[in-house]
């Protein structure tokens, strides 16, 4: 298990490393001088000349790379052009909303998934299975940004049953913490935000978690159609064992690997889809800070914006890995 | 004698295919709405007399009526007449960021599985890493550079297919390569061009025109995503997107705005993956059931 890990670990910095120079090489390809098109036709030379020099626009591309990894592994991501703030502090900020909402989905789409997955399997060409992968179909195709919309529509506006966007009632004042809004509505014991935190997320959570729930759904379902083809099902079901100890405690569990794979995966295509979420549901969190930085033009903003997205997904997923590795010994030996 | 054979294999491969999908409901009703759709970009100007562009103030937000089935926009525009025109857009940009993807990605496939060793590791890792970046976020960033517009749309979509192409186009070498026949070829004294384009190419294409299908969904579902973000087509474009994200704004008054587009969107998108799936059972059962 420890060299099986450290190799792993080792394997992300290469990755990483790659991560960096496509990110960097990103600003080669602004057309134009890039100090101009940060801040537009009507400044002067001199402001121009002090921000290539920040950003280092007057040195080679090799000498700038070493510049901003060296910065980096200082603490040092760069000031935001918009705000006149550290990126990295920014982030950190902003880290926690995403991150919660990630979280909210990746429950929704887990729960759901498997659900649907188990029972379309359990009875194949039923109408509960066709329904199940007729659902998944559909949220595989979905665009979740109208999605979100008809929920807003749906749900806020015609309803009124639902809010429409944001984290949380202007009204309830909610010390944070940690930023995580449902941890500090439960440090506080605070029911009363907790309850409204949780309303904020679902509607997001949903949209986001469309996706990812019909993947795991049509995973769970060939996982567990072929399991329930193997012959100790056949042997449990001559035993008289009952039908719901057969599927959870024969079937599901060894039909479980694959799924945890699909969940795992799901992390980047989440992280890229909160950037819609957000959009939509006027979130605070990095997809809404990046878009508006992308809209300013704000290059280093985005440049560390990026890098913080793809490093979080790069080491979520060596996370899901070792975990995997800790799950099924059998992971460590390919 | 050799190059029939090959053409007989060739023709009842796809000839079986053709008969398993057309047992597939799914895949039948994915052509046809894939049908629907070509047929609405090809003909976009004798289906409507409304212009998608001009503006017409007198007919602000209508909603449906017989006049305009699927209403007016914001700036008073048939909104039936936008979406059918949108057709003709998100196809476009589905079939060509596909071709881009299918090109380099192919090519990069091709040749790190042919020549294999350090060139291999290189390719190959490159591709690691660019699938090391959630794909919205790399097309994002692709986009924020280049400018939002139409063709870096289609670039920045097209560019983030390239790993899923290349990493199918390798396996499908690799597995290709080490047979008999191909060895049996080298003997005689076929090139290293023969031998990619004739005996490798040919025979990964299955797996490649599964891969292109299911693309084509994902590519028609990112375009719409960036032209949401205002990072796509640009106004007046139809774009389906781009409209939806124009009705955004009236969504209490008018919610057909915004409906009608995102309808549009969810369509063709499973039209693509219900055929692709239909494909991927015919042409390469050993993918059936596999994301």
């Amino acid at each position: 298990m420890l060299s099986y890990t450290i190799r792993r670990v080792l394997s992300i910095i290469p990755v990483l490393l790659g991560l960096l120079i496509i990110i960097s090489l990103l600003i080669e390809f602004i057309p134009g001088d890039p100090a101009r098109v940060m801040l537009g036709q009507h400044v002067s030379e001199e402001a121009l000349a002090s921000l290539r020099e920040k950003m280092g626009l007057d040195k080679p591309f090799h000498v700038r790379l070493g510049i901003y990894m060296f910065n980096l592994f200082q603490g040092n991501w760069g000031d935001s052009i918009r705000e006149g703030r550290p990126v990295l502090t920014i982030l950190l900020e902003r880290f926690p909303a995403t991150f919660e909402l990630t979280i909210f989905a990746m429950v929704f789409s887990s729960v759901f998934g498997v659900f649907l997955g188990v029972v379309s399997a359990w009875r194949q060409y039923s109408i509960w299975d066709y329904s199940g992968m007729i659902i998944a179909l559909i949220g595989i195709s979905m665009p979740v940004f109208w999605l979100g919309l008809m929920m807003i529509y749906i749900f806020s506006l015609q309803l009124g049953l639902m809010p429409f966007g944001g984290r949380i009632s202007t009204e309830l004042a909610l010390s944070s913490p940690t930023g995580f809004y449902t941890l500090d509505a439960l440090i506080n014991l605070n029911l009363k935000a907790l309850g409204d935190v949780l309303l904020h997320l679902t509607m997001p959570g949903i949209a986001l978690g469309t996706i990812p729930m019909a993947m795991i759904t049509r995973m769970t379902r060939s996982s567990m159609l072929e399991v329930l083809n193997q012959d100790y099902i056949r042997t449990a079901r001559a035993k008289g064992l009952k039908e719901t100890r057969i599927l959870l405690g024969h079937a599901f569990r060894n039909a479980l690997m694959p799924v945890i794979t699909v969940v795992g995966l799901n992390f980047g295509i989440l992280l890229g889809g909160a950037i819609l979420t957000e959009t939509v549901f006027s979130w605070p969190g990095l997809g809404t800070w990046l878009l508006d930085s992308i809209h300013a033009r704000d290059y280093p903003a985005v440049q560390g914006g990026v890098l913080f997205i793809g490093a979080a997904f790069v080491i979520i997923n060596l996370l899901v890995d070792l975990s995997y590795a800790w799950i099924n010994p059998k992971v460590k030996y390919e | 004698m050799i190059l029939n054979n090959r053409n007989q294999k060739g023709t009842s491969l796809f000839r079986n295919a053709f008969r398993q999908l057309k047992r597939n409901k799914l895949a039948i009703a994915g052509m046809i709405i894939i049908g629907a759709f070509i047929f609405m970009a090809a003909f976009a100007n004798f289906i409507t007399p409304y212009d998608p562009i001009k503006q017409d103030w007198s007919q602000v937000q209508k909603s449906p009526s017989l006049e305009h089935p699927l209403g007016t926009d914001e700036l008073g525009r048939d909104l039936l007449t936008r979406i059918i025109f949108g057709a003709r857009i998100s196809m476009t940009i589905g079939v060509i960021s596909v071709s881009i993807g299918l090109f380099f990605g192919g090519l990069i496939g091709l040749s790190a599985g042919y020549f294999g060793g350090w060139i291999d590791s290189i390719l190959m890792r490159f591709m690691d890493i660019m699938l090391a970046i959630p794909y919205v976020l790399l097309a994002i960033a692709i986009v924020a550079i280049l400018g939002p517009d139409l063709w870096n749309t289609m670039i920045a979509v097209g560019v983030v297919t390239i790993p899923r192409f290349a990493r199918i186009a390798r396996s499908s070498v690799l597995e290709i390569k080490s047979k008999d026949y191909v060895e049996a070829i080298r003997a005689l004294g076929a090139g290293h061009r023969r031998i990619l384009i004739h005996h490798i190419l040919v025979n990964s294409l299955s797996p490649l025109i599964v891969q292109s299908t299911l693309t084509l969904a994902s590519a028609i579902l990112n375009a719409a995503a960036l032209g949401f973000l205002g990072l796509g087509a640009q106004p007046p474009t139809p774009e389906w997107g781009a409209m939806l994200s124009d009705g955004r704004k009236v969504l209490l008054i008018s919610p057909w705005i915004v409906t009608f587009p995102g309808i549009a969107i969810m369509l063709s998108v499973l039209g693509f993956n219900m055929l692709g799936d239909g494909l991927r059972d015919a042409l390469d059962p050993r993918m059936k059931d596999s994301q």
